[in-house]
């Protein structure tokens, strides 16, 4: 079966960002949205721990311990960034002026419930940070993830089986499969890899997905 | 006249006792008061509360009161990372309590001290295990938690410049949980790269204003960078 790279499912979600938003991704796949945003749109990412218009990654030697993604990484400010704290910053995205945030999940329920914080192992060691507040923080949340997991069971599920990260908060999903749309009416597929038909899609994802328009 | 400078870390964090509650500011490493920490160690203060973004790095500031076995209680959201050993040892052998709260709703908890609010209605965590037991509300049809705000003994921060005043300028995104810190003390303690004249911070500029500082404390920068953060030489 066909998939796309993780490269690919990012350049998808990139291609879907409107000029002049304000976005945030999130730790681990989300961040190879940053790699294909389109040249010709001017869009403002947002770092939680306290910058917007956040920049690449800055030249080895060049790197500044003050000026850190959510990840902990080293990352320079464009022209026009700010700096603020973090109430600040999380007003920015519980008060609802972030256009988009991308995220990874463990998994997403078929009206939206994220999962993507814990594993629900009990003797791990809890760590949420912007997570709950990510989920929430946007006027869209895109998810990320693989269609499925190693032992081939569908990411996308009727009801969550990990622990909650946010209810009732994806607007889209993009997988190594297909880009399917969280609505009121249920799961709809939006696009799906070549040679994957609906009703295989279907079959593979065990929740009921309408087709696209 | 007001003089808010203290000549030495151990003056700055003189009084801060057993049991206390210190917020100390930082995100990771960046913004984390490394020297007034290993102060505070020094006084050989045990039992506290630390309330940080995390729950240390590598082996200085924060990972080294946890090593030091200083602290009974952290309140944190991001305690587990690839450096946090100091913490995952001493959580695994039960040596600390943890209270694991969403990043933003700690900021805001913190603001809420600082600002005199009693407590507040959040969407965030809502549903979660995290909310669990916590009060509820629908508002316009939408779910919130009720959320308590954190106050603190002591606020340990570290800031880019200060006056005698107590009035702080920070560093790029050093300045995370700075401000609001500030705010949420009885008694905060701002370590700065330089104490400056007072007038020579733009008022414009000033992100802490001097009401919230209690003790100021110049501490010039290190040429190498605590164990933690990428390897870097300080941008000029």
């Amino acid at each position: 079966m066909k998939r796309y790279t993780h490269d690919q499912i990012a350049a998808r979600v990139a291609a879907d960002i409107p000029d002049g938003a304000y976005v945030n991704l999130g730790i681990g796949l989300p961040t190879r949205v940053a790699n294909h945003l389109p040249r010709d749109r001017e869009i403002v990412l947002h770092t939680e721990n306290g910058l917007l218009g956040m920049g690449p990654a800055p030249p080895p030697g060049h790197e500044d311990p003050d000026v850190i993604n959510a990840g902990k990484q080293p990352v320079t400010a464009l022209p026009g960034a700010s700096y603020f704290h973090h109430a600040d910053s999380f007003a920015m995205m519980r008060g609802g002026h972030l256009d988009i945030c991308v995220l990874g999940a463990f998994q997403v329920s078929a009206r939206g419930d994220l999962a993507n914080w814990h594993t629900g192992a009990p003797d791990a060691i809890p760590a949420v940070g912007g997570a709950m507040d990510l989920a929430l923080g946007a006027k869209q949340v895109f998810v990320m993830m693989e269609h499925l997991t190693k032992d081939g069971r569908s990411k996308i599920v009727a009801a969550l089986d990990y622990p909650v990260t946010a209810l009732r908060c994806v607007s889209r999903i993009y997988t190594d499969l297909a880009v399917v749309d969280v609505t009121q009416g249920g799961l709809v597929v939006v696009d799906r890899v070549d040679g994957l038909a609906h009703a295989e899609l279907e079959r593979l994802t065990g929740v009921p997905l309408a087709a696209a328009r | 006249m007001i003089d808010k400078t203290v000549p030495s870390l151990e003056a700055a964090v003189a009084g801060i006792r057993d049991g206390a509650t210190v917020m100390i500011g930082g995100f990771g490493t960046a913004g984390m008061p490394v020297e007034l920490i290993d102060a505070l160690i020094a006084t050989g203060a045990r039992g506290l509360t630390i309330v940080n973004n995390n729950a240390g790095n590598a082996d200085a500031g924060v990972a080294a009161l946890i090593r030091e076995k200083r602290v009974r209680r952290i309140v944190c959201s991001f305690p587990r990372q690839t450096d946090s050993w100091h913490f995952d040892r001493a959580w695994r052998a039960g040596e600390l309590e943890l209270e694991l709260v969403p990043q933003g709703n700690l900021a805001e908890r913190i603001r809420a001290a600082g600002a005199g609010i009693g407590a507040f209605y959040t969407p965030t965590g809502f549903g979660t295990r995290l909310a669990e037991g916590k009060e509820t509300r629908v508002i316009d049809g939408r779910d919130y938690v009720l959320e308590h705000p954190i106050r603190a003994d002591f606020a340990l921060v570290k800031a880019l410049r200060g006056d005698r005043w107590g009035n702080l300028v920070y560093r790029k995104t050093a300045r995370n949980f700075g401000p609001i810190m500030a705010m949420a003390a009885e008694c905060t303690i701002a370590q700065v790269d330089e104490v400056v004249a007072l007038g020579d911070l733009d008022p414009e500029a000033i992100v802490t204003p001097g009401i919230f500082v209690r003790r100021v404390v110049a501490v010039p920068p290190r040429a190498t960078q605590p164990a933690g953060t990428a390897a870097a030489a300080r941008a000029t």
